[in-house]
């Protein structure tokens, strides 16, 4: 099983560290857990890795004066010096009128995240597992590139108001990018769970193979506005970006999207297609989210978007004071809901438009729309008469989440998807493929 | 701070560490307590683990290994308006072994510094690329370097600045915070402060034992000015101060209240400002912009690793490529254009003394009067371009590009300090380069940035952009976005600034590698002159 400190050894942990503590109030956080990964490029591993960390947060405030400090070495001086540090610098700062002290005992869902085949992964079964890409790709004269990344660890929080949180949890991620030798073709594929037994490698691989195969020497077409067949990836490279602006005090004060012109904010109006639902559940074991957040605040379901209509904002809980509601649960993980389309009948449906596989180098342009530009990557084809004509070279695109989902046309049905660009774990997302129409484009890109 | 201070300083600011700048002895207690977690990694138990790590993976079966014994200390104060909203002190501390078996990389790593932890390490290291040799096409081959038994290097800083009291931090920032906020329509202000003291321990197997201490500082603010009626809303960021290699002088050296009120007044006045009319511009790109341009269009697309196709999942490949193809061949720009790969410039990010396997790096011409010259390597790499380097009738050697973000990643390529060179032939001032603009956009700081993974198609905004008129600055412009395709982008340039314009922007945090680590790189640059760019521009009503 992988190395980090179970429920009792972390509370043992804890409690030591609290009774070393001089402060007011005082608050640990502790992260342990083992990382391994393989990565291999022209269909050979490049390098792999195991490491084993573990770090240590305290927090001591003073009245309103509050600061932390940050160890990975766990011996008794060490600890000492950590709770002295963070003791001494708290002393040392003005009182901040926004802290609202530590929490007491909190009710968490009790949901299982580890996987024992993730937990066990040793790097031999890695290396022989990548083989179910690289071979193939080898024998078909590609050249296949990826990384295979899982960690198993525990986070935990514990309080001098006698709260303690404890959360386990495995994640894997896999995904590959094949190139075609001439350098004209590209295909990607990848997918992350909690479980390694839900990965499939060779199935990974034989998409990012075919893609790269039909991708080879793409023709350009003119930018502008497009329908587009998004993949579940690529959705998730868009919509991730709007669940980071769901922040309730930055809406109030008037510096987000999510501001209403003349004051206040946007919950309760519609503001995409009603299609559109988006929730997040700690309970739900499939998106492995954090149960809680760095103070222990139990995270709780949290319905964002019901039917195209904002239902709620992030609310921490100093702001949630100041505006008189409860503190609301956060982002960690999210399920988007889908529609009966497949990625067949989207294509089917379609008479002239673009199928993307994924997103990348996404940057904020402007917070006022949530507008972001990015480029397609790795697999994008023109749609002409209900099929996939040819591979088309990639294109740069400027377009906001909430201008995309307000321009539907259909959904699928939601799958787990790798959200991050660089491959690492995660919480899970699952998002449908989608179709839209008039996805901004505004030039052409040469890369393969 | 100009090309000859960048350059030239090391040797002065060396001498001067811990020297010259006067601290309250009223403030003791946090001088005690920066102190007191203090760990030196160059001490003999190190030395000795180091050696252990060595002989135990030679005694499993590795051909090569290195250990690196390291402590990143970081210390991060941020403050809104008129509050601290968070400081932290933090020490991560461990060791990695790196080994060579079968002609295969294995890495293995451990924040549990004990003797037996070191062994089972770097076995456990041997044993992680004996699972990976099954599948190894060709085995690996490394550059020569010499040996160097006793090394040492410390980035050139002034002030350690962990033996700052933490209540002057806090003072600062608060205070410009408040300079900020007086500016009227200014509403919101985000500062911060952190630094870095990074001290690294290095031994291989090929006798190089090297001990650095490296140091990084970065003062930022982020002014939000809002209309009266909540219908925009607009940021200016401190984009003119950029990190550095350095001490606490780098925040005692830049005047931030002051500034704060300069940026808070471009806040306010990009409100107002007129939104640009989409089309073909000549662009005046000053170096606190330019920096990040030449980031991403030339350093990134000159790693060794990316042309060769071994970031292909994540950060990408090149154009450049194959490489053969390039090199002595590709026009990057015109013939005034040099571009200079340097781990030496004071108080550059990127600076060292050893690179993170042992070597000493190199200052190359990667753009040589205009044409590509060289790539970056590791010591891995370099023997890929044996025949290029044959051709030039020049050694295979690695430039010194190796690097992990800490003990517990394994290293590989990342960039040099990565400079355009001042205008070679005279010094050219910024008013020349304006006043040869019939219809132009100046742009000053770095904003949204986004570029293709193959570093053709990129898309730059900025901080603040003033248009120009018939060779003269005149109002401001927003919403400002230029898109450029590499190759024409830089022949587009067609006059550069001299050495008394040289200015140096970089980044603290810039992402590769899966895992994904972060690498600190300086850039310094001059302001340069591009024609006929295509400009968009990025407002949309919600």
């Amino acid at each position: 099983m992988a190395n980090y400190f179970d429920r009792g050894r972390a509370q043992e942990i804890s409690e030591k560290v609290l009774a070393l503590s001089n402060a007011d109030q005082a608050r640990v956080n502790l992260n342990s857990g083992e990382t391994g990964n393989t990565r291999f490029a022209v269909n050979q591993i490049s390098t792999a890795g195991d490491v084993f960390n573990a770090t240590l947060v305290v927090t001591s405030a003073f009245g309103n004066r509050v600061a932390s400090a940050t160890t990975n070495s766990f011996d008794d001086e060490a600890l000492e010096r950590v709770v002295r540090t963070s003791e001494q610098l708290a002393q040392l700062i003005p009182e901040d009128p926004e802290y609202m002290g530590e929490l007491g005992p909190q009710e968490y869902q009790d949901v299982d995240m580890v996987a024992s085949s993730t937990a066990n992964l040793t790097p031999a079964e890695r290396a022989r597992a990548i083989t179910a890409v690289t071979e193939p790709a080898a024998e078909q004269g590609l050249l296949s590139t990826g990384y295979l990344s899982h960690n198993t660890g525990q986070s935990s929080v514990a309080t001098s108001g006698g709260l303690f949180a404890y959360q386990d949890r495995s994640l894997v991620t896999f995904t590959t990018t094949v190139r075609t030798p001439d350098g004209t073709g590209s295909g990607w594929a990848g997918g992350g769970s909690k479980d390694w037994n839900d990965l499939d490698l060779g199935d990974i691989g034989e998409r990012a193979i075919e893609k790269a195969i039909r991708s080879r020497s793409p023709r350009a077409v003119e930018p502008g506005r497009w329908t587009v067949i998004l993949e579940p990836t690529a959705v998730s490279n868009m919509i991730s970006r709007m669940m980071f602006s769901l922040n309730a005090r930055f809406a109030d004060e008037g510096r987000s999207f999510f501001s209403k012109e003349g004051g206040g904010n946007k919950i309760g109006e519609k503001f995409l297609d009603d299609r559109v639902t988006i929730y997040t559940d700690p309970a739900d074991a499939r998106l492995a989210p954090n149960l809680f957040n760095g103070q222990g605040l139990p995270n709780r379901r949290m319905d964002w978007v019901q039917n195209g209509v904002l239902q709620n904002l992030a609310y921490s809980r100093y702001w949630a004071s100041q505006q008189g509601v409860d503190p609301t649960g956060f982002v960690s993980g999210y399920y988007m809901e889908g529609g009966d389309a497949s990625l067949q009948d989207m294509i089917a449906s379609t008479e002239r438009g673009l199928l993307l596989t994924r997103l990348w180098y996404i940057r904020s342009v402007d917070p006022r729309t949530i507008l972001f530009t990015g480029l397609t990557r790795d697999g994008t084809f023109l749609i002409e008469n209900g099929q996939i004509s040819h591979a088309v070279k990639n294109l740069r695109w400027n377009e906001s989440p909430v201008f995309m989902l307000n321009n539907l046309e259909e959904l699928g049905a939601p799958v787990p998807v790798s959200p991050t660009e660089s491959g690492g774990t995660s919480p899970t997302v699952m998002v449908p493929p989608i179709k839209v129409r008039d996805f901004n484009f505004t030039s052409i890109s040469d890369a393969v | 701070m100009r090309r000859r201070d960048f350059l030239r300083g090391g040797a002065m600011l060396a001498a001067g560490v811990g020297a010259g700048y006067q601290i309250d002895p009223t403030l003791l207690t946090a001088r005690e307590l920066a102190a007191s977690s203090r760990r030196r990694v160059g001490d003999p138990f190190f030395r000795e683990l180091a050696m252990l790590a060595l002989d135990s993976a030679r005694g499993a079966g590795a051909t090569y290994a290195d250990v690196r014994i390291s402590s990143n200390r970081n210390q991060f104060v941020s403050t809104r308006e008129r509050r601290v909203t968070g400081l932290n002190d933090s020490e991560t501390f461990g060791f990695g072994v790196r080994v060579i078996t079968n002609g295969t990389w294995g890495f293995a790593a451990s924040r549990d510094l004990t003797r037996e932890e070191v062994q089972r390490v770097a076995q456990q290291a041997v044993a992680q690329a004996r699972s990976g040799a099954f599948a190894r096409l060709r085995p690996l081959e490394l550059a020569p370097t010499p040996a160097y038994p006793e090394a040492e290097w410390t980035a050139p800083v002034e002030v350690d600045p962990f033996d700052i009291p933490i209540e002057d931090k806090v003072a600062l920032l608060l205070q410009a915070n408040e300079a900020a906020l007086s500016v009227d329509g200014a509403r919101f202000v985000n500062s911060f402060m952190t630094f870095l003291r990074q001290e690294k321990f290095f031994a291989s197997s090929e006798g190089t034992v090297c001990d650095q201490t490296l140091y990084r500082a970065w003062p930022t603010m982020n002014i939000t000015a809002v209309a009266p009626d909540r219908s925009d809303f607009q940021t200016r960021q401190s984009t003119d101060i950029a990190p550095l290699a350095a001490g606490y002088e780098h925040i005692t050296g830049n005047d931030l209240p002051g500034n704060a009120v300069r940026w808070a007044e471009e806040a306010v006045a990009k409100l107002s400002a007129t939104p640009v009319e989409p089309g073909q511009y000549d662009l005046v790109l000053l170096p606190t912009h330019l920096w990040l341009t030449l980031h991403e269009s030339i350093a990134h697309p000159t790693e060794l690793d990316r042309i060769r196709g071994y970031e292909a999942n994540y950060a990408g490949t090149s154009f450049i490529f194959p490489a053969e193809d390039y090199l002595g061949k590709f026009r990057y720009g015109g013939e005034f254009m040099n571009v200079m790969g340097e781990r030496s410039s004071a108080n550059g990010l990127s600076s060292v003394g050893w690179d993170d396997e042992g070597v000493k790096p190199d200052d190359f011409l990667i753009v040589k009067d205009g044409v590509l010259n060289d790539l970056q390597t590791t010591r891995e790499q370099a023997p890929w371009l044996a025949d290029w380097y044959a051709s030039q009738g020049e050694e295979v050697r690695s430039h010194g590009c190796s690097y992990a973000q800490s003990w517990s990643n394994i290293q590989f390529q990342r960039m040099p300090n990565i400079n355009l060179l001042p205008n070679p032939e005279r010094d050219v001032g910024l008013d020349e380069l304006i006043g040869g603009i019939e219809r132009g956009i100046l742009i000053d700081g770095h904003g949204s940035f986004s570029i293709d993974q193959q570093r053709f198609n990129a898309q730059f905004g900025g901080q603040v952009f003033w248009e120009i008129r018939d060779g003269k600055r005149a109002g401001m412009l927003k919403d400002v976005a230029y898109q450029i395709r590499t190759p024409e982008f830089w022949n587009s340039m067609d006059l550069i600034a001299g050495e008394s314009e040289y200015w140096v922007g970089g980044s603290f945090f810039d992402g590769k590698g899966q895992p994904s680590q972060s690498n600190a790189v300086s850039h310094g640059s001059v302001p340069a002159r591009y024609r006929g760019v295509n400009v968009i521009n990025t407002g949309r009503s919600a």
